[in-house]
């Protein structure tokens, strides 16, 4: 027998209510743990994803699109910028680098990203098997990608229009070859696939304007035969056909071509974050967005939401605490004989005190424990229910250290719960409630 | 051994004052404090197990003053050296009965021992009951247990508060049978605190209050 024992075998005989009290803070404390790690996952995920950008310059359009588009592969992009004017900005002094990105095409749901390989060096991210993309219509496949599609070095797939898998707008002529794997890097670019500006290009024979309406399924885009993929626009030297084994870009932009959906910037002083943003609004057809700055618009537009499902979760836990101290309060009433009894037998005023405060800490952090898993339970359901939870940089086995003051803040909701009663325990007048018959 | 001396008590400083007479019970003996209610008699067995303190005068149990001792070591010593028995039994609902007297152990600050338990119990032949619950002992088996729990961490005084008083004639001889045996058994010195005649007739040392 000790107190634990003690207070425990209170505790077991009245299930229900105990249930009742338990089940309320496990759910208060499941919503504050779910919000808590889906921010925190969802903040670093964003971060990580955005480190090393500085600004990203896409069409006119809005700049939060044109963040969640190009960093984080998740909106449809703005549109198109005229490689021409993006060659223009970055030889910007101010620029230190620029990516450019091109969007478009999808293979079941996985977004088909144009770029060069300081794409690659951006997120450090290394070829795991294969090699990188060395000729137009070339693919590396980021890990996620390989795992759930099954692709592997060697094999060929047709995209899709759109990025959405609809099975319709297939460009079936146009075979792209997997050449290589990434390894897991834990961002963004496990769920792309990867290759040349030129492949992208190729894919869409230089149609203008069909990259500002990717999103529409009943887009109509022109087969033409192969002898038209010379166009006028002509990328190549040569002016040949476009072939497979075309020569693509590695490093910067491409000397000719035609339009691209955006470019990541990075500065090369402190003023540009400044300057730049103004210069390109106000001065060019194209638009630019900072990702500090988007995302925290981003987060102070889900932000009220958050808040409110936030209060919403404290008035449980807070109900709870109530709860938890009527149940204590009310089970005193009919115990204080047996408390008198306990101090007949030697039990000190302190003793029953610590009794009282460990029947209420015991309940919150069963309450607690279990709302912690309950809340993890949900992100992995999530997790499994929605495609690509990596997007979302969601993990369910992944605890943070928020959650140790979700815990400590739990127990101090006890203690506060069952602080009254145990005072009233303490002070039990032993030889008046044994006095009473 | 139980001494009284020069005893004054009052319940708050505007009522009136008990004073109880000297009084002495040697060691090992048993005697019965009688007193019709409102003579202070439950007064006195509190302020005998310490859970009252006078305003006046000594009382010692076996050789300490327990009005000398600091609350800490009041509680300590109830535990360890006294045994009460109420007209109630009083067990602990939540638990079995083995665990009201492992409690009783754990409460006196004493090794929890299962043997002195199952011995306990086998004297007043309850070992069977041990794992039942209390709410599923018959009313003579949780009178038992009582006394079991009292005498569990061998008293120097056994203080009963009206033990008989709710029984027929034959559970009353048998309950006061009890008690004695026990007494005897672990050495104790028994103190019957009790309006009930009939307990007079089975132990001559006697202490009347008078109504005050």
């Amino acid at each position: 027998m000790n107190l634990l024992k003690l207070s425990g075998s209170y505790i077991k005989t009245k299930p229900l209510n105990t249930l009742l009290n338990i089940v309320l803070l496990a759910l208060g404390i499941a919503i504050i743990t779910v919000l808590l790690l889906a921010s925190k996952q969802v903040e670093k995920s964003l971060t990580q994803n955005s480190r090393g950008i500085d600004l990203v310059v896409g069409a006119k359009g809005s700049p939060l699109q044109i963040i969640l588009s190009s960093i984080f592969h998740i909106d449809y992009p703005t549109g198109n910028i005229p490689l021409s004017e993006a060659k223009q900005l970055s030889r910007n002094r101010l620029i230190k680098n620029t990516i450019p990105l091109s969007l478009g095409d999808s293979y079941q749901g996985y977004r088909i990203v144009g770029t060069n390989y300081e794409y690659l060096d951006l997120y450090q991210v290394e070829v795991s098997e294969g090699t990188r993309w060395e000729k137009s219509m070339e693919v590396a496949l980021g890990a996620a990608v390989a795992q759930q599609s099954g692709l592997s070095v060697g094999d060929t797939f047709a995209s899709s229009h759109g990025f959405i898998d609809d099975g319709l707008n297939v460009h079936d002529d146009q075979q792209f070859t997997v050449v290589g794997l990434l390894a897991p890097t834990q961002n963004v670019v496990d769920n792309l696939i990867l290759t040349s500006l030129e492949s992208v290009w190729q894919v869409h024979d230089h149609d203008t304007g069909t990259d500002t309406t990717h999103a529409e399924a009943n887009h109509e885009h022109d087969h033409k035969d192969e002898d038209d993929h010379d166009h006028e626009n002509g990328h190549e030297a040569g002016g040949n056909p476009h072939e497979h084994d075309e020569t693509i870009t590695e490093e910067g932009l491409p000397d000719e071509g035609d339009e691209i959906t955006s470019l990541l910037v990075q500065f090369r002083s402190p003023m540009a974050a400044v300057q730049l943003p103004r210069y390109i609004n106000e001065r060019t057809n194209m638009q630019a967005a900072s990702p500090p700055f988007e995302t925290a618009r981003l987060f102070s537009l889900i932000g009220v939401g958050v808040d409110l499902l936030q209060g919403f979760a404290y008035v449980i836990v807070i109900i709870a605490a109530l709860s938890i101290f009527l149940a204590l309060y009310n089970s005193l009433k009919a115990r204080r004989y047996d408390l008198a009894i306990m101090r007949s037998l030697g039990a000190s005023p302190p003793l029953l005190f610590t009794h009282v405060i460990l029947e209420g800490l015991i309940i919150t952090l069963t309450g607690c424990i279990l709302g912690i898993l309950l809340g993890h339970g949900v992100i992995f359901i999530a997790t499994q229910l929605y495609a690509r939870p990596g997007q979302l940089g969601l993990a369910a086995g992944q605890f943070i250290t928020e959650e140790l003051w979700v815990l400590i803040g739990s127990l101090v909701v006890g203690l506060v719960a069952s602080l009254i009663p145990a005072v009233q325990a303490y002070r039990t007048n032993i030889s008046q409630v044994l006095a009473e018959r | 051994m139980i001494q009284l001396q020069n005893i004054s008590f009052r319940y708050s400083s505007d009522s009136d004052s008990f004073q109880f007479p000297d009084w002495s019970v040697p060691s090992s003996e048993h005697a019965v404090l009688l007193g019709a209610s409102g003579s202070g008699k439950t007064t006195l067995l509190h302020l005998l197990a310490g859970l009252l303190r006078p305003t006046n005068g000594q009382i010692i149990i076996g050789d300490q003053d327990i009005t000398q001792l600091k609350s800490n070591a009041l509680d300590r010593f109830r535990g360890r050296k006294l045994g009460l028995v109420f007209q109630q039994p009083h067990l602990l609902a939540s638990l079995t009965l083995e665990q009201n007297l492992l409690l009783a152990q754990y409460l006196a600050g004493l090794k929890q021992d299962r043997k002195v338990i199952r011995e306990t119990l086998d004297s007043l032949s309850l070992k069977h009951r041990a794992k039942a619950r209390v709410t599923t002992l018959s009313q003579g088996e949780a009178q038992r247990a009582a006394i079991a729990r009292a005498v569990l961490n061998n008293p120097t005084v056994i203080l009963a508060d009206e033990p008989t008083s709710s029984l027929d004639d034959e559970n009353c001889n048998r309950v006061l049978e009890l008690l004695q045996n026990q007494a005897r058994r672990h050495q104790a010195t028994l103190l019957i605190v009790t309006h009930d005649q009939r307990v007079k007739e089975h132990i001559p040392h006697q202490l009347t209050l008078a109504k005050a």
